[in-house]
């Protein structure tokens, strides 16, 4: 923190601040469809993620969190980007977003989503901006096999 | 109540080991303020594990030659070095294990496959680390057993009249508490502790993974029944802890683990076992690294825990007032008495952040429950940053500890 601005300082700045203190899409969903909770055992961060699918179409997306600012930010600027977009598109941003947080390189379908970029070099937290995903991840993937699909999502083990 | 920062200790309060310490002459930037998890190594430990390698390396107790033989004696060396460092009552109650928390499981194992039945009660505390809870959840589960755990006070300390009440009210079989709280740095009353346990004919353990690294220790006279801790956290190697028991309280307990060393004769159907201590050291133990702890033990009494004791009190006390001076800081556990562990919030900000700022200025900290969910609960937190020290552990850690977390409350406490 001595000396000039950190990467830290920009980063919470530019939007992970404002998304922790006024979280998007935060609180329950009662007429969600689908929900699934997500756990980082390691610190004990707790998310639960709802979605109201209707058929392929992501309809609204609410989460509520304990959670650090980055992990609160992420699943905030997550839900924001899912209503609307379809299941398929959705597994195309799980996809995108996880390899912006590993390299550092902003595919242009993540739009706002790139402001979290800066993750990618801080190594103690690039989990807590993937959990809000990988609850994601577990939710499609369960929606998926739910409604009959054979084949499960991109990225399922 | 904010008061006025005090002074940086005089150095005559403060030992001066910095440079015995390797680490810091590579990372001069590093402020390392996690010493609770795990301890910086001197020079000391770290060369007599190379040379024991490079020289003397052979397994023991087994190889009919002279280099085993030397081997051999030069670990069991260390068990008699041990058994004196710590006043343990007798080197046949000195085992070595792999970390305390193997040395927990150890005991809830053997003893409580022995003494546990359904109904019985294991007193823990809500304060303690979960190595000294899941191996009771574990043994009470099967046996139909229960674990019951004493409150603790709202600054942080063992709660002592429920703990009278609990032993007196409860059918406890066997009390296991923490010496000294990972999480808060609270010394519990070791002394009290064992006398009204043992006022009620219970044996009790004490997890002294956080006191036996900052404190000095008489077993004998403390007559606990079972001791545990981790060299790792004593300037130690990884890899090698120790349960430092009464030995007539593993006097008929069953073996732990089975296997090499721990037998004494053996048929395709069945074995008889060796006598204490091997017992219950099955297989190849952690040679070298068993050296390097007889070395950490030779370097802590070159220091003397007492002037240990001393350091990291003096360091605690300065690192309280400073950070009482900053507002927008909440600080938990008691004031004393207390070992040099600092548990903090920054108004605003969760634990992780604080602690990714802290990791940006050099400054290693922990941040989240400190394997303590149960005591979390208690301050209704999910996570603190906690800050720890040890001997190496210096006013100028303190001073940027507490300058960094200055920048930070007030970039926390920023509209954005």
């Amino acid at each position: 923190m001595t000396g000039s601005g950190t990467v830290m300082q920009a980063l919470y700045k530019e939007v992970v601040l404002e998304h922790y203190r006024r979280p998007r899409n935060f609180g329950d969903l009662p007429d969600a469809t689908h929900a699934e909770g997500g756990h980082n055992p390691s610190c004990g961060d707790q998310l639960q993620l709802m979605l109201r699918l209707d058929g392929d179409r992501i309809e609204d997306a609410r989460f509520t969190a304990q959670g650090c600012a980055i992990s609160v930010a992420s699943a905030s600027l997550m839900t924001s980007a899912l209503h609307g977009k379809t299941v398929e598109q959705a597994f195309a941003l799980i996809g995108a977003f996880t390899g912006m947080i590993r390299t550092g390189e902003a595919a242009p379908e993540l739009g706002d989503l790139a402001a979290l970029r800066g993750v990618h070099t801080l190594h103690t937290r690039v989990k807590c901006a993937a959990l809000p995903w990988q609850t994601l991840q577990a939710l499609l993937n369960q929606a998926q096999l739910d409604a009959g699909h054979d084949e499960p999502g991109p990225g399922r083990p | 109540m904010i008061r006025t920062p005090l002074p940086p200790p005089p150095a005559a309060q403060l030992l001066d080991v910095r440079a015995d310490f390797p680490l810091f002459a590579h990372r001069p930037e590093l402020v390392f303020l996690d010493s609770a998890a795990s301890s910086q190594k001197p020079a000391a430990v770290i060369q007599a594990m190379a040379e024991f390698y490079a020289h003397d390396y052979a397994n023991i107790h087994r190889g009919a030659y002279r280099l085993s033989a030397s081997a051999t004696d030069r670990f069991e060396a260390v068990r008699d070095r041990a058994a004196q460092f710590f006043h343990a009552p007798s080197r046949d109650g000195v085992i070595f294990t792999r970390n305390a928390t193997e040395a927990v499981n150890l005991v809830a194992h053997s003893w409580g496959q022995t003494h546990l039945s359904a109904g019985d009660v294991v007193l823990v505390s809500e304060m303690e680390h979960h190595a000294n809870l899941v191996p009771w959840h574990l043994v009470t589960r099967q046996c139909g057993a229960r674990v019951e755990a004493v409150a603790m006070t709202p600054d942080g300390r063992l709660d002592l009249d429920d703990y009278r009440r609990k032993l007196r009210e409860l059918p406890v079989k066997i009390v296991a508490l923490q010496h000294v709280s990972n999480a808060l740095g609270t010394i519990h009353p070791a002394h009290e502790l064992v006398e009204l346990a043992h006022a009620q004919g219970l044996p009790i353990l004490l997890d002294g993974a956080q006191g036996a690294p900052h404190l000095p220790l008489n077993l004998d006279e403390l007559g606990a029944d079972f001791y545990v801790l981790s060299a790792h956290k004593m300037l130690g190697p990884s890899g090698v802890g120790l349960l430092l028991a009464r030995p007539e309280a593993l006097r008929g307990l069953p073996p732990y683990q089975g296997g090499g060393d721990m037998i004494r004769e053996v048929y395709p159907e069945s074995s008889t076992y060796a006598p204490l201590p091997h017992l219950f050291e099955a297989g190849t133990p952690a040679i070298a690294e068993v050296i390097g702890f007889g070395a950490a033990l030779d370097y802590l009494d070159g220091l003397g825990m007492a002037r240990v004791e001393a350091h990291e009190r003096a360091l605690l006390d300065y690192a309280l007032g400073r950070l009482e001076a900053l507002e927008g800081l909440q600080l938990y556990g008691p004031s004393g008495p207390r070992c040099g562990v600092v548990s903090f919030n920054v108004a605003g900000a969760h634990a992780h952040d604080v602690a990714g700022f802290l990791d940006e200025a050099n400054i290693c900290v922990r941040a989240g429950h400190h394997c303590a969910q149960p005591l979390m609960r208690a301050f209704d937190v999910p996570s603190t940053v906690r800050a720890s020290f040890s001997v190496y552990t210096t006013p100028a850690d303190v001073d940027a500890l507490a300058d960094a977390l200055g920048d930070i409350v007030q970039f926390f406490a920023e509209e954005p």
